[in-house]
């Protein structure tokens, strides 16, 4: 019993140090101000020292936290559990947040810097006049692969070159339902958006064909392991393509010429946010043509803002594997918000296609 | 039953029992009755006996059990050697330690070491064989998955051999029977209780993996764990993704039916 009493004695009296510890550090972390921003954003998507950048101009303390979906970013923010300020979805999320009234109406007199962004990714249609969000990159999916790993025949312009059977098991694939299902009814000449039952069927029956050719389907892994030549072919991002060219300059990228996926990555202020003023600040920060020429070279994706475009290698803004021109986007898609209903059966083909992999 | 202090000392309890276990229960439950649009359906049920969902859960148990049958077969031995040296503590320690490490950790070495320009394939072709795929293959996800259950299997196998009488194994001995049969129906039954939490600590957790299914399996194993994740983070069918872990719930139930500690005499 004395035993007892002590350890309990002795737990408590560290929960009281601990407690004080966590207090007093971030009393330090926060410069002596309660002002704080909570950013909820993709993984390796910004440039760490700009996050520095902005404390320091502004006294506001940053809170950074990733996700690796759309989904579970909505489902999070929709729980509510946390405030954050900024989130960074793509294009049809944007439009089912703004649906279900989750998003702060921006206030464009705070957002000077806007006049940056090339017109093309203003006023789009999932998000008219830019009432909800700001662009902050864009980009396709796309075949990055290794030409010394695979035969020379084989360029990716289209998709069927991924059937091709000299890559058995050389395929990485995206973990994502949208991408891989979408890939495969682009193959077959369909909209990456068709609600249509049978389209679909015909899309996952012609993936299982796929199977022996794909080793593994995983998510931000995929940068890693092409770095390392563990696969000859991956269905990725273009901007995590880049990373991976960055890194390894064997790699290739191609956006197949059946189309493909056009994305917009936008930022937003959700209705959770506790601090409007600063998520506009940083909003604006993030608009800064040499903030966001400084973030576009440390991530790798393509930057819709034309005033860092300048600033950035001539080499870089006129490669068109990642800033396609006007015309080829022509080719490519944006995804559309299926409504659950649909997004449920995409999943579902996709379970049934991963469930033939083994 | 009890009397009026006992009671009264126990009501935290039952307010912890009723606010963290059931209640989270029955909201499962709750759920897993709803559609898409929140109107009370069974249909989540129907859907879950579609051979998807079925073939899925035969490869989950199927895997649990392997993971469960090869942790065992190394578990056992392991701790049976250990009782048997002198600074058995000392070495119990030094099995358990890798278990402080974070588990998402240990599960990306291995995406390391099992690559194919990883060290394991620099010994293969020391050997002069090609380089295999070893990482998303069955044998690196089981090896991966059996390394990470080890010290829990060895942990309740060793406590119950280590309180073994040993005047019961002398005594089997001086009966005239074998070093297997002294094993056989002497040591494992009176051991039995420790193999059955081990096996309870296993092939639970086992059934609902889905970290490593992505990172060592490459998703080429596909278990419960991994489709409830995808219903709730993905397709948000919260409906779908309580059905599952109901089956899930009532799996596990039976399980430790099975696996249960009769209790016998007068022993607890």
């Amino acid at each position: 019993m004395k035993q007892l009493v002590q350890a309990t004695i002795a737990i408590m009296i560290a929960c009281f140090l601990l407690f004080f510890a966590v207090r007093s550090l971030e009393a330090v972390g926060s410069n002596g101000s309660s002002d704080t921003l909570t950013i909820y954003n993709w993984g390796e998507y910004i440039d760490p020292d700009l996050i520095a950048q902005f404390e320091e101009q502004t006294g506001i303390h940053v809170i950074y936290e990733t996700f690796d979906s759309n989904e579970a970013m909505y489902t999070k923010v929709q729980q509510g559990g946390s405030s954050y300020d900024i989130a960074v979805p793509s294009e049809y999320m944007i439009e089912t947040m703004i649906e279900d009234d989750m998003l702060v109406e921006l206030d464009h007199s705070l957002l000077p810097n806007a006049k940056n962004i090339d017109p093309y990714f203003l006023d789009l249609p999932f998000d008219p006049d830019n009432k909800f969000s700001m662009p902050y990159f864009w980009g396709t999916v796309g075949v990055v692969f290794n030409p010394t790993m695979v035969p020379e025949d084989l360029t990716f312009e289209s998709w069927e070159d991924l059937w091709d059977e000299r890559l058995k098991s050389k395929v990485f694939l995206v973990d994502g339902s949208r991408e891989v299902i979408g890939m495969g009814l682009n193959s077959l000449g369909y909209s990456l958006n068709l609600k249509d039952d049978e389209a679909l069927r015909e899309a996952t029956d012609k993936l299982k064909r796929l199977t022996p050719n794909v080793k593994a389907i995983i998510g931000d892994e995929i940068t890693p392991l092409m770095i390392n030549n563990e696969a000859a072919v991956a269905l990725t991002w273009s901007g995590q393509a880049a990373d991976m060219m960055w890194e390894n300059e064997d790699l290739d990228f191609a956006v197949p010429t059946e189309g493909s996926n056009l994305w917009f990555d936008n930022m937003v202020i959700p209705k959770t946010s506790d601090n409007i003023e600063g998520a506009h600040a940083f909003i604006n920060f993030m608009l800064d043509a040499e903030v966001a020429a400084a973030n576009a070279d440390y991530v790798g994706y393509s930057t819709p803002n034309a005033a860092a475009m300048e600033l950035l290698d001539e080499e870089v803004v006129t490669d068109e594997r990642f800033y396609p021109d006007e015309d080829l986007r022509e080719h490519l898609e944006v995804y559309e918000n299926l409504g659950l209903e649909w997004l449920g059966k995409y999943n579902e083909y996709f379970l049934e296609f991963k469930m033939s992999l083994n | 039953m009890f009397n009026k202090s006992t009671k009264g000392a126990l009501t935290p309890y039952f307010i912890f029992i009723a606010l963290f276990v059931i209640a989270p229960i029955a909201l499962i439950i709750y759920y897993s009755m709803l559609d898409l649009h929140g109107n009370f359906t069974l249909a989540n049920y129907k859907n879950f006996f579609t051979s998807t969902y079925l073939s899925m859960t035969l490869t989950s148990f199927w895997y649990a059990f392997l993971i469960t049958f090869f942790t065992l077969l190394i578990a056992y031995p392991t701790a049976y050697l250990l009782t048997k040296t002198k600074h058995k503590h000392l070495w119990l320690m030094l099995i358990i330690i890798p278990s402080w490490i974070n588990l998402l950790l240990k599960t990306y070495a291995f995406i390391g070491i099992f690559g194919l320009y990883g060290p394991l394939n620099a010994v293969i072709e020391v050997f002069g064989f090609d380089p295999q795929q070893i990482l998303f293959t069955d044998f690196s996800f089981i090896f991966v998955s059996v390394y990470i259950f080890i010290p829990f299997m060895i942990i309740p196998i060793f406590n119950s051999l280590d309180k073994l009488n040993p005047s019961f194994i002398y005594a089997a001995r001086d009966l005239g029977a074998s070093a297997w049969t002294t094993f056989r129906r002497v040591v494992f039954p009176l051991t039995i209780d420790g193999v059955k939490s081990g096996i309870q600590v296993t092939f639970i957790p086992a059934l609902s993996l889905f970290m490593i299914t992505r990172l060592i399996a490459g998703n080429q194993v596909i278990t419960l764990g991994t489709a409830i994740e995808q219903q709730f983070l993905v397709s948000q069918n919260w409906g779908m993704g309580s059905t599952i872990a109901v089956f899930l719930i009532l799996f596990m139930v039976v399980i430790m039916l099975f696996t249960g500690q009769k209790k016998k005499g007068g022993r607890a």
